[in-house]
């Protein structure tokens, strides 16, 4: 974990200012591309990933060895089509896969930052990215798509930098973080800094990571991301080796054996304090106003939304996202949005479901059409 | 014209002026948008309940909302649109009074066209079979049919009257989408109808 050779990054030697009113004096920025810039510089697509992502969205991930996480939807041919698009995705500010986050050496202390790194927020994270896309060259970018604290990004960016998108595509998200989610958040990061190998943060010199905190607090996650139909459907309550209960805490049931694993092969690759400090960013985010709905961009810069959600989403469900949609009808927004019918909950924005990228399709082609790509 | 329209969805095209701004309840794959927005400048958004609709729209680069016009009116403020047009769909809504209401409510006018139950072949039909009447825009069995508020063109005009709802123009049409001349037979020969309607 965080190998600094592993990463494709640009340094930024200038300081970053925060939300929370600190700032970063410098910071690096890890990122992939895939695909060709045009010589119109009109192809490029960011795309935002969610909580325990990263900048591998497609091609062979360095770290783990697996395909990018939206392998599915980004790719010569497939929906985000690399042989048409320069598909660009950072790691966020605060991960730990290159981009500064507090495992990150502070360059005063020379050591991990560890809790001394400041809190940051998904419009920080945003403010990194645009630096980026300007280092790229990049005026306008074709559009900004992400799915849960993906999603939350694109709709930062449509929120701040609306003049330099075609359009923006959330999916499975909100405009802000609900107090059940936040609950679950906290629970998580709780179990994190109840792990004795924790130590404040400062466990970069251990031996022992708090591997365990930060593994339950991955299976926590990871039930809120799918749904109850689907556990039943997937898991029932099939045992995992015998006939037989063991009258023991050893794992009995195929979901719990599920949810280990989920938690083990997790700490592998996340940090627990970026784990920390991500979760905090989305608890933080909330594009509501007291007076005038949603701070989004509106048809004046012709920006393009067009939003997904699931069925069986509750950690995002539905109605948060209709939420935003009414706020943008009421505003004249260029607004489309489909909810997608299927039990798989959350994760579905990353799992093959037919009629979402069937419509995701859709409406890419229809921007490149009007777009003239 | 690009695509080739609907009979009505022609007739309708051409009551709306150069830019105006335009709401299609029920847009389906968006033609009828797509044709205005492209040859009269027009600000087009859509509502379409099924997913390949609002997927062809979305390909069309129109800007639509997967919701049902019977529930996702509500959203829109008042006057948002100069024009909402609800086209053969109004006989399939569960509140068919409601949705008027938020129809012109939305728009400074609405359009509204549906088929016309009083015509002399749906009457025929029924009287010679006494079974529920079947067309070409009406094709369903009584059990499966989505079009559960029927009306004549007579009832529709009853309607506003009751509701004090202005009606600026209407024309019948025969079963090729010609006009029809109105007098006495006019609500026998009207196969479908098409009302601007205001508040």
């Amino acid at each position: 974990m965080n190998n600094k050779y592993l990463f494709e990054q640009i340094d930024i030697n200038e300081p970053l200012k925060l939300d929370c009113g600190d700032h970063l004096k410098n910071y690096s920025i890890a990122f992939k591309t895939f695909g060709k810039l045009n010589k119109k510089k009109n192809n490029a697509i960011l795309i935002c990933h969610a909580l325990t992502g990263d900048q591998f969205c497609t091609g062979k991930n360095s770290v783990t060895k697996k395909p990018g996480w939206w392998n599915i939807l980004v790719g010569p041919g497939k929906v985000i089509d690399t042989n048409i698009f320069y598909v660009i995705c950072s790691n966020v500010l605060g991960g730990c896969m290159g981009t500064t986050g507090p495992s990150s050496i502070n360059s005063k202390t020379k050591k991990p930052f560890g809790l001394g790194f400041p809190v940051i927020t998904i419009g920080d994270m945003v403010s990194v990215q645009f630096k980026l896309i300007e280092k790229l060259g990049i005026e306008k970018l074709f559009s900004v798509i992400g799915g849960s604290m993906g999603g939350m990004q694109a709709l930062e960016w449509a929120s701040k930098y609306g003049h330099k998108i075609n359009s923006v595509i959330p999916i499975a998200t909100s405009y802000r973080h609900s107090a059940q989610n936040i609950a679950f958040h906290e629970i998580g990061r709780q179990a994190i800094m109840a792990d004795p190998f924790w130590k404040k943060g400062n466990y970069y010199n251990s031996k022992q990571f708090p591997t365990r905190g930060l593994a339950v607090a991955r299976m926590i996650a990871h039930i809120t991301y799918l749904s109850e139909s689907a556990l039943q459907r997937k898991f029932g309550r099939n045992l995992q080796n015998s006939k037989f209960f063991s009258f023991g805490f050893d794992t009995d049931f195929q979901i719990e054996s599920y949810l280990k694993h989920q938690g083990i092969s997790f700490v592998e690759r996340f940090d627990a304090n970026s784990y920390l400090y991500i979760t905090k960013a989305m608890d933080y985010f909330d594009l509501s106003t007291k007076t005038t709905g949603l701070r989004l961009s509106l048809p004046e810069n012709n920006l393009k939304y067009c939003f997904f959600s699931f069925s069986s989403d509750w950690l995002f469900p539905t109605s948060e996202t209709k939420t935003i949609i009414q706020s943008l009808k009421a505003n004249n927004a260029n607004v489309s949005f489909v909810e997608i019918q299927t039990d798989k909950g959350h994760d579905s924005f990353l799992l093959d479901e037919p009629k979402f990228h069937f419509v995701f399709r859709k409406f890419v082609r229809g921007q490149i059409k009007e777009s003239r790509l | 014209m690009t695509k080739i329209l609907r009979n009505d969805l022609i007739k309708i095209s051409n009551l709306i002026q150069k830019n105006e701004k335009v709401l299609d309840v029920g847009c389906g794959d968006g033609n009828l948008i797509y044709y205005l927005s492209k040859n009269k400048n027009v600000n087009c958004r859509g509502i379409e309940i099924t997913l390949k609709g609002v997927g062809l729209c979305l390909e069309k680069g129109l800007s639509v909302v997967q919701g049902d016009a019977n529930f996702d009116l509500e959203d829109y403020p008042d006057n948002s649109f100069s024009t909402v047009i609800l086209s053969q769909t109004i006989q399939a809504m569960i509140y068919p009074d409601r949705v008027i209401e938020n129809l012109i409510r939305i728009g400074r006018r609405a359009i509204i066209s549906f088929p016309n139950f009083g015509f002399w072949k749906v009457r025929r039909d029924f009287l010679f079979s006494g079974k529920m009447p079947k067309n070409k825009i009406l094709p369903f069995e009584w059990y499966n049919t989505p079009n559960i508020h029927l009306c004549s063109y007579k009832d529709f005009l009853d309607f506003c009257v009751k509701k004090k709802i202005i009606v600026d123009k209407f024309f019948c049409l025969d079963e090729y989408g010609n006009d029809i001349k109105k007098n006495i037979f006019t609500n026998l020969f009207t196969f479908q109808v098409i009302f601007c309607v205001s508040k």
